[in-house]
């Protein structure tokens, strides 16, 4: 039976410009993206294709060096226009010009019936070579998913409770069979259990009320309830040695469609909002699409910081950028770089703060969605204030001091101190409540390559 | 503003790197942010947004919080003085001398020790820290109002170098600036902060028949050596000049000699309302100071083998700078335990301890400022067993 898990600390951040509950239809992208920055623990991604190429959906673009048989692959059919690298040629983007209509690279099709009798190793090799695999994100770490290794379990958050988030029910609606397949398959590769975990006061898509063979745990309270590693945390926690895997609803119904019609299909559903966005809604399209086309003519203004995903973990990629492979939102808020004569002092009812210090009186209007912009509200400073990233983060892990084994690159206490259960997003809050504002995601990331590479 | 925003950013290149200045850059940026919080963004991975709160405005509400014990401070000071005197004052009297006395002595706290920040904020380039916002409050508010204006500017530079900035500014020191301070005069200079320092009176001046200047710690001492009840000493005290001075009542609401931020309860208690209320002020640590003395004061009352030992517990709660030791010197937060649960050990050994040193060692009537440093240093102490825990639960629960 699937566990209750009532959670208190945490923040919700209420912000303008949430997607209207429908999808609109535009016509889709011309240019597609996939990026290896968008993903953990892969070295040198070396190319499989070159400019000018034509690939199908379900096209090896690069592999990962240490893992060379990991490939990642275009999401649609057509020409490979661009590929992008930074400094010292690190790769950034392979861009690819996409057909009318998608080519698809045809994989095995399997009925429903005939999954339980694939072999872990078949499923495997399926998954690999199709590019699905790449979903699976391995803890502790949050890493692409090793091939070898042996998940204790297995979890999918079933909900999303970042700011702006997109409603499942309207991303995964209609995809009760996929999903279920995406689990049958998912089965062979753990000897525990698959956990989906849900929100007590959002709607259980049906998808996931009707999934069999997995867990289904409820979770209550505010924002980070739906990041996966608290989840991990309070139904079976990540110790030495332990490898959980974890997937979205999405991926899991990327796999389902793999087996059950034989390709690689990207299309998904994301949201468009933000306070700078005229029409907050949702779209369908495909993995990795240029924003180019929901925001043009979309916009309020010009001024904007463009984010992938939301605004506590995404990444700032401009009106031309591509969405991230991960990412199932996309966030316009006003970019902040603008001086404010006494802003720091000045009361106000207008800025969101999770603290009541002197002048800020957003505690006042719980319901009030808020426009938020990039501005840092402050500059950099050591650590003073105590007691507040314990508020916000509902784990037993003690923040502040994790974060200062990593800067002391202190392995043993990190160790001790639990940097096995906790990537990126699950410390996001604390960087947004930070007094002192430290880039705490991007110090916590030092720490894992550290832990990595040791 | 828009002239002064541009006039900045006119000067700003010359104190930037390469530029004429750029040794003074970090005066440029105080002076820059102070009056126009900053236009840098977030970067382009990671929390796109944050939350509208900052240091200054954490520090700044630690100063509005310490307003009423200022005003208070400067009242008392007055009314003191007169009341010493035997002379009848008007209100306006009574600000005026106040006025005189303390205004002095916050600026000469803030000028000195400001002054160390920017010159050790050019040496070691690093920001001038708004924690001496605070601090240069802290400091005249646990002043004795007739200190010379020179023993608080050397005690101000003193704690300043010595407390904070030899451990590399705020956020690294290990003890209370402003205690610091105050523990500095009281062994380098005794004569100016104890005896009958605590109401100001000029020199020569002719005070009332019959007064003392002893404070309610120095009058329970000698009733109890002399093994007269202390809350007979207090009420009989003041007798035929300030009737009722050691009341109960009238040393909660703060009318008595003493340091000039600290000797009313009440108005240290409406600062840990704002404290509290904000979010700023750990409720824990002040909730545990106040017990912590509370339950020693009881628990000396059942074993009580001297008159200080059996005077009822809560006189401890209004008598010297427990309450203000409390809400303003223990929650500092680099200073304190930094953990949950170690706030409450913190904050509760601060009561007992203040107790422990008020009741049983005559040579430091109060106790709070040595109890505050001393756990200030085992406040790492304190953290380190909550963690040691937090990283045993983590271990018990592999085997499991």
């Amino acid at each position: 039976m699937g566990k209750f898990i009532r959670l208190k600390k945490g923040f919700d951040i209420n912000m303008a410009g949430k997607a209207a509950p429908k999808i609109a239809t535009i016509d889709q992208p011309e240019t597609f993206a996939i990026k290896p920055t968008d993903f953990q623990g892969i070295y040198m991604p070396k190319m499989m294709v070159k400019e000018g190429d034509t690939v199908k959906a379900g096209t090896p673009l690069f592999h990962d060096k240490r893992h060379e048989n990991i490939v990642f692959t275009a999401p649609v059919s057509g020409e490979v226009v661009q590929v992008k690298r930074g400094e010292k040629r690190k790769l950034l983007e392979v861009v690819i010009l996409a057909d009318k209509e998608v080519d698809y690279v045809s994989f095995n099709r399997y009925s429903v019936s005939d999954i339980s009798g694939i072999t872990r190793e078949a499923a495997q090799q399926q998954m690999i070579d199709s590019g699905v695999w790449v979903n699976i994100i391995q803890r502790p770490f949050g890493i692409v998913a090793d091939p070898q290794a042996k998940p204790k379990s297995i979890f999918i958050s079933g909900f999303d409770s970042s700011p702006l988030a997109p409603d499942y029910g309207i991303l995964f609606k209609g995809q009760e069979q996929y999903f279920q397949a995406g689990i049958d398959i998912l089965k062979k590769f753990t000897s525990g259990h698959i956990h989906l975990n849900v929100h007590t006061s959002q709607e259980l898509p049906s998808a996931f009320a009707q999934a069999k063979g997995a867990e289904l745990n409820k979770f209550s309270g505010p924002h980070p309830s739906g990041c996966v590693g608290v989840q991990i945390h309070h139904i079976d926690p990540i110790n030495k040695g332990d490898v959980v895997w974890t997937i979205n609803p999405f991926g899991v119904i990327q796999i389902g469609k793999l087996f059950l019609n034989g390709v690689y299909d990207a299309s998904r559903i994301i949201a468009v909002g933000g306070s700078e966005v005229k029409e907050p809604q949702y779209y369908k399209t495909y993995t990795g699409a240029s924003v180019k086309k929901f925001l043009t003519g979309n916009l309020k203004q010009d001024h904007v910081r463009v984010v992938s995903g939301n605004v506590l973990t995404g990444t700032s990629i401009g009106t031309e950028g591509y969405v991230g492979f991960h990412d199932q939102q996309i966030t316009v808020i006003p970019e902040g770089d603008y001086y404010e004569f006494l802003g720091w002092i000045k009361p106000t009812a207008a800025k969101l703060s999770y603290h009541r210090a002197f002048g800020l009186f957003s505690f006042l209007s719980p319901k009030k969605e808020f426009v938020l912009d990039s501005n840092t509200r402050g500059e950099p400073r050591a650590f003073v204030q105590t007691g507040v990233f314990e508020q916000v983060t509902p784990m037993d892990i003690l923040p502040t001091y994790l974060l200062k084994s990593i800067m002391a690159e202190d392995f043993d206490e990190m160790e001790a101190l639990g940097i096995y259960e906790v990537i990126e997003e699950d410390l996001a809050l604390c960087e947004f409540v930070d007094v002192s504002k430290h880039n705490i995601q991007s110090i916590l990331r030092e720490g894992i390559d550290l832990m990595l590479n040791s | 503003m828009k002239f002064l925003r541009d006039t900045l950013d006119k000067a700003k290149h010359s104190f930037e790197k390469g530029g004429k200045y750029h040794k003074y850059f970090y005066v440029f940026e105080a002076l820059d942010t102070f009056h126009f919080s900053p236009n840098t963004v977030t970067p382009a991975r990671g929390a796109q947004v944050r939350d509208a709160v900052d240091l200054k405005r954490l520090m700044m509400t630690v100063v509005i919080a310490m307003i009423p014990c200022l005003l208070f401070g400067i009242w008392n000071v007055g009314y003191q003085h007169y009341l010493a005197l035997g002379q009848a004052a008007s209100a306006g009297d009574i600000i005026t001398v106040g006025l005189i006395q303390v205004l002095p002595i916050v600026i000469v706290a803030y000028a000195a020790g400001g002054l160390v920040e920017v010159v050790f904020a050019i040496m070691r380039r690093h920001p001038i820290n708004e924690g001496y916002l605070v601090t240069g409050m802290l400091i005249p508010l646990v002043m004795p109002p007739d200190i010379p204006l020179w023993q608080v500017a050397v005690a101000s530079i003193f704690s300043v170098v010595i407390a904070k900035e030899a451990f590399g500014g705020t956020g690294m020191n290990i003890l209370n600036v402003a205690l610091t301070a105050r523990a500095f005069l009281y062994f380098a200079y005794p004569l100016q902060i104890s005896g009958e320092v605590w109401t100001y009176l000029p020199a020569g001046a002719k005070t009332v028949a019959g007064y003392s200047g002893a404070t309610p710690m120095a009058v329970a001492a000698q009733a109890s050596t002399e093994g007269e009840s202390v809350v007979q000493a207090f009420t009989s005290f003041g007798a035929g000049w300030g009737d009722n001075l050691y009341s109960f009542t009238n040393m909660f609401f703060g009318f008595m000699p003493g340091c000039i931020g600290e000797t009313s309860t009440l108005m240290c208690l409406i600062g840990a309302l704002i404290l509290i209320v904000t979010g700023v002020g750990s409720w824990k640590i002040i909730v545990s100071v106040f017990a912590g003395a509370l339950g020693m004061g009881a628990f000396l009352n059942l074993i009580a083998v001297n008159e200080y030992m059996a005077m009822p517990a809560y006189y401890h709660l209004v008598i010297g700078g427990l309450a203000f030791g409390a809400v303003f010197m223990a929650t500092d937060p680099v200073t304190a335990a930094q953990t949950e649960s170690g706030k409450w050990v913190y904050g509760l050994l601060i009561g007992i301890l203040t107790v422990l040193i008020r009741v049983f060692n005559p040579a430091y009537p109060e106790g709070i400022m040595l109890a505050i440093l001393f756990m200030n240093v085992m406040a790492p102490l304190v953290d380190y067993m909550v963690v040691s825990a937090n990283k045993k639960r983590r271990l018990q629960r592999a085997t499991v």
